[in-house]
């Protein structure tokens, strides 16, 4: 009885992944059908030319280059903050902190598209017109939040003391700051600064509120669906699934060469 | 604060304060009042912005109760306003697929935590991280794919003789449904998992030991000791569900329709930005109560949702 349950547990966890992949493989293949709609059936033949049309779209090349702008200024700004909160936070307490914190946290689940329209409404007032410096600010007014709990989780394990003893023997407060805090917190503003580019990438509601005119990936693949869509979006979402790929295979063998260069270094000491 | 003066000096402290109120007050506070004062204004042509019409009023949000259709509920007909229609449908719909998420992903923690080879966890964690990094619209077109009446699926079920004729799966809610339960599932199972990982497994043994079934340990040990972790969960899936754009867009029929498709109608369409601000209030103001409502129900804090 025990073994059929595991059994079946097992075959759900691999059902499971089978719907997570699926979809993925089947809007992949769908990128070498010859067939001006984008399916797998009927299958009319292998082509490249969707990825030769995609290639060709000046639109799409504008979106990119769009969205590589928007999440880098994202990512920069919102490690800025996140990290200054974070540490912010961490020296206070009481009801202030209560306050402060919450209002944090809040803002990761205000819909996008209040927030979307609330940052158009206040610079538009002030007279900053709609653009992707909106969107910028929009999404950092959601994803410092994030930064700032990863920063936040890797204060818990920093001595303070070190910062005292560096204070005894004459350092700077920017010393403090760059030499001792900041080496520390570096894994967590890493971290924080891959979630808020891919966050940033992914970003739709506030973006579509806040853009103008200008175009980000998403809210071109967004209107390829809703008007006259050919499989070069597709062609796009494969080499997007591929650049995920490798970044998630790269990252899951550093991880089995760090385990493995522990193991060795155990294994000395156990000689 | 004190302290961080002590630390980091008054320069650096200074700093560090008025990026937090840059980000606070100007990236939430202010806009948020931008848009509740906003709410309250008729839509006007430019110049007569500040004139004597520009004056405070609730017209905007009454607004949702224009134009009413008949709706069924329980078997009973209805004349209801069409926006409130839309509205309830939406935190509705948000309900059961969070519902479905949480259904669908407790065994998967559960299993990821207190089942599988530990050696083989982080690579199944991977495998799962994967469709998460995969942009959204992305996912909502797979689905897109996969649903359309000519497609994968409706092929697959025909030749294994499942169906006899084609079915028409992006009707009604149908294919929204289906795309918010797989883009958000995986914000319902890492706090679950999480939350599961951290239960003693020993607990777990000694209720078997002592002869509890298989229910009654999941009722009284697991479920009990992953309320944080699940209430984490269902507020992220919950909050997403009702605030997205794409999936409705991408997945929506002719007769399905998003909240917050009709604010983007009145902001985009309309151009008028008072009314979709008195429209964006409402879903902000009513996704929090109802989220504070069941947080309050199952006994959770923010802080605990934030881990």
């Amino acid at each position: 009885m025990h073994k059929l349950r595991t059994t079946l547990s097992h075959l759900y966890m691999g059902a499971f992944l089978i719907y997570l992949i699926i979809p993925l493989v089947i809007m992949a293949g769908a990128a070498f059908n010859d067939s001006k709609l984008p399916s797998i059936v009927p299958w009319r033949g292998w082509t490249l030319r969707w990825f030769h049309d995609l290639f060709q779209d000046e639109r799409m090349w504008t979106a990119l280059f769009n969205t590589m702008v928007v999440a880098l200024a994202v990512a920069v700004i919102s490690i800025i903050i996140g990290t200054a909160s974070a540490i912010l936070i961490n020296s206070i307490s009481g009801r202030i902190r209560t306050v402060i914190y919450g209002l944090m946290i809040s803002t990761i689940l205000i819909p996008g598209a209040v927030i979307g329209i609330s940052t158009l409404l206040m610079w538009n007032k002030i007279g900053v017109p709609p653009g992707l410096h909106l969107s910028v600010l929009g999404q950092v007014s959601y994803i410092a939040a994030m930064v700032m709990l990863l920063v936040l989780a890797r204060l818990q394990t920093f001595d303070g003391a070190l910062e005292e003893a560096a204070l005894d023997l004459g350092a700077s407060h920017g010393q403090v700051m760059r030499r001792i805090l900041l080496p520390h917190l570096y894994p967590a503003i890493g971290a924080g600064g891959a979630v808020a580019f891919f966050q940033s990438i992914e970003n739709f509601n506030v973006t579509q509120f806040t853009r103008g005119g200008a175009d980000t990936l998403t809210v071109y693949v967004f209107s390829r669906v809703r008007s006259g869509i050919t499989p070069t979006i597709n062609a796009l979402a494969l080499i997007m699934i591929t650049i995920t790929l490798m970044a998630a295979v790269w990252y899951e063998l550093s991880r089995r060469r760090k385990e493995r260069i522990m193991l060795a270094g155990m294994s000395r000491d156990e000689d | 604060m004190q302290d961080l003066i002590r630390r980091y000096g008054a320069g650096l402290t200074g700093l560090m304060v008025l990026l937090v109120a840059f980000w606070l007050l100007m990236l939430v506070i202010i806009p948020n009042i931008t848009l509740f004062e906003s709410s309250f204004r008729p839509y006007l042509p430019v110049v007569e912005m500040g004139g004597p019409r520009d004056v405070y009023s609730v017209n905007n949000y009454m607004k949702v109760f224009d134009g009413s259709v008949e709706t069924t509920i329980l078997g009973m007909t209805f004349m209801v306003p069409v926006h409130i229609r839309t509205f309830f449908l939406t935190i509705w719909y948000s309900v059961t697929v969070t519902l479905a998420c949480f259904v669908l992903a407790y065994p998967i923690a559960f299993y990821l935590a207190k089942i599988a080879n530990p050696k083989s966890v982080p690579t199944l964690l991977l495998l799962l991280f994967v469709p998460l990094w995969v942009s959204e619209v992305l996912r909502a077109f797979a689905w897109w794919i996969i649903l359309a009446l000519k497609g994968p699926l409706n092929s697959l079920l025909l030749s294994l003789s499942l169906i006899d004729k084609p079915v028409r799966w992006i009707t009604d809610y149908d294919a929204v449904l289906i795309g918010l339960v797989y883009t958000y599932i995986l914000f319902m199972l890492f706090p679950i998992y999480n939350a599961i990982s951290s239960l003693d497994t020993n607990q777990i043994e000694a209720a078997e030991d002592l002869g509890a079934s298989r229910w009654r340990i999941h009722w009284r040990i697991v479920l009990p000791h992953s309320k944080p972790g699940i209430a984490s969960g269902a507020v992220m899936v919950f909050m997403l569900s009702a605030g997205s754009l794409l999936v409705p867009s991408i997945l929506g029929s002719t007769t399905s329709q998003w909240f917050t498709q009709t604010i983007q109608q009145w902001m985009n369409d309309a151009l008028d930005w008072n009314t979709a601000s008195a429209y964006a209030f409402l879903l902000l103001f009513l996704c929090t109560a109802f989220v504070s409502l069941v947080m309050w129900i199952f006994r959770v804090k923010l802080s605990d949702i934030a881990k």
